[in-house]
């Protein structure tokens, strides 16, 4: 099917999604379910990540000085890799893996098991009561994942740098601080924003419309993984240019 | 009373219902009957709103469904319960959640009061000690008898079940076909089975609707079922060795 069938169909999909939620309580209790799986489910793996990441730009970037290149740059490295592309960049390409996979396949079995179905016989609005409380987690979530990665990317790089004899903990923090410019956190979660938004739509509008049986379920899981990270890096050359260039 | 009139869909240019028109008789278990691929569940997702008619309506006692907007079909949607044929049971949920799932959405009343209504169905359903298993934990059976529960749960007017006895043994069969239409007079429901278990036909029915090739062939009531007379009826029926044996014993 074609790409103007499909913008047509997820704008149409949106439409059904963002409307009042049936009953406040019921949603509320579906947001907290929906956070602790997208979020509090997610913290190792990002954190983990995170102090990976943190920890080889260190050491990438003190093989690469040397000689006239001051010291304070490792920490500054670390800093600007992991606020202004790390962290809200390739947290949340991980996170379409596992919570768009996990999204579009809980959607999928719900659509081939006709408890979808079952939704709508009852009145309700199943787009709205299954994804929009998703939409909602996501964008609370993830800019917390985000902020929290880049803490411990650069708690990780300076930890490494020090403990490895490349930099100071004093030449770490200088260059930690040098030049820090504000925005550039305000660019990061404006991206993640976008992105959990991104990331949750997109991978629910799979699982939404699967049809067949559990072979669909697994094509659907995937191709909201493919989509979600394309426009993922679509929208990030698009804000990048839009907030930076 | 749900009456259908005129309805036709198509899918992908492939045409699966022409002009349907039928009754639905309240407080009794209309069948819609016919071969696989014969079109009998996609009459009953045009029924229910799952699928848009592409021309024809259906109306609900007099109020027509087919062109109301999302507000006005939801309204009716609170009259309908539907069993499927996996049962469609959340399976995140409990048995008991799945049958207070439609009550805590649309009803106001303290979760006790709720838990009661929830508790009667179950136990209505025979069921009353299975409402911390989840579905997976539970037979083909009880998770039948667990959907049922939550299709009376609001007390409907309307029940629709959908081949209600795929994979079930004979014997658990016909105890879910005498649930069904115990249930169909207790709450005068009007109650539309979608079914080609002949055995069900027989033991439930009231009235049939036969639907082959997309259209209503043949409907009447149950006792002049076995009367014949239409041969695509006649060769759906009598496929079996115990549907003949059963005609040459009741020819006089």
């Amino acid at each position: 099917m074609g790409l103007f069938f499909h913008i047509g169909r997820y704008t149409s999909f949106l439409g059904s999604v963002l409307r009042r939620p049936e009953k406040g309580s019921v949603f509320r209790a579906l947001v907290l379910d929906e956070m602790n799986s997208i979020g509090i489910q997610s913290l190792g793996i990002v954190a983990l990540l995170s102090v990976f990441m943190g920890a080889v730009i260190c050491i990438q970037t003190a093989h690469q000085i040397g000689g006239w290149i001051p010291v304070y740059t490792i920490g500054f490295t670390v800093r600007q890799t992991m606020i202004l592309e790390f962290s809200p960049t390739l947290i949340p390409v991980i996170l379409a893996g596992k919570v768009g996979s996990n999204i579009a396949s809980q959607l999928g079995t719900m659509r081939v098991t006709e408890q979808i179905d079952a939704l709508e016989i009852m009145g309700i609005n199943s787009a709205n009561y299954l994804v929009l409380p998703k939409m909602i987690a996501a964008l609370a979530c993830i800019p917390f994942l985000v902020i929290l990665s880049m803490g411990l990317g650069i708690g990780a790089g300076m930890w490494v740098g020090v403990s490895t004899g490349v930099s100071s903990v004093a030449d770490f923090e200088y260059g930690m601080q040098i030049d820090f410019n504000a925005f550039d956190v305000t660019y990061a979660l404006v991206k993640t924003c976008v992105f959990a938004l991104i990331i949750s739509s997109v991978s629910a509008y799979h699982g939404y419309h699967t049809s067949g049986g559990a072979l669909e379920v697994g094509r659907s899981s995937t191709k909201a993984v493919v989509y979600a990270v394309v426009l993922v890096m679509v929208a990030n050359l698009l804000l990048t240019q839009m907030l930076l260039g | 009373m749900i009456e259908v009139r005129n309805v036709s869909k198509s899918f992908g240019g492939q045409t699966i219902l022409r002009d349907i028109s039928a009754t639905f008789h309240p407080g009794k278990m209309n069948f819609i009957i016919g071969r696989s691929g014969s079109g009998k569940s996609v009459l009953t997702k045009c029924i229910v709103g799952l699928h848009r008619p592409d021309v024809g309506t259906v109306s609900y006692n007099g109020r027509e469904f087919t062109s109301m907007n999302r507000d006005g079909k939801k309204d009716i949607r609170k009259e309908i319960g539907m069993l499927f044929q996996g049962s469609a049971l959340f399976d995140s949920m409990t048995v008991l959640d799945n049958v207070l799932f439609p009550l805590r959405m649309f009803q106001e009343a303290r979760l006790g009061e709720l838990r009661d209504r929830a508790m009667f169905c179950l136990e209505r359903v025979e069921l009353p000690g299975a409402g911390d298993k989840y579905p997976s934990e539970l037979s083909g059976g009880m998770q039948k008898r667990v959907g049922i529960a939550r299709a009376i749960a609001m007390n409907p007017k309307y029940l629709f079940c959908d081949e209600p006895n795929s994979g079930l043994d004979p014997q658990t069969s016909i105890v879910i076909d005498n649930l069904i239409s115990d249930l169909t007079q207790e709450f005068n429901m009007t109650t539309v089975v979608v079914s080609h278990d002949m055995n069900s036909v027989m033991e439930a029915s009231d009235f049939v609707h036969f639907v082959h090739e997309g259209g209503i062939a043949w409907h009447g009531s149950s006792d002049d079922l076995l009367r014949g007379g239409h041969p695509v009826l006649d060769e759906f029926l009598f496929a079996s060795k115990l549907m003949r044996k059963l005609r040459e014993s009741t020819r006089p």
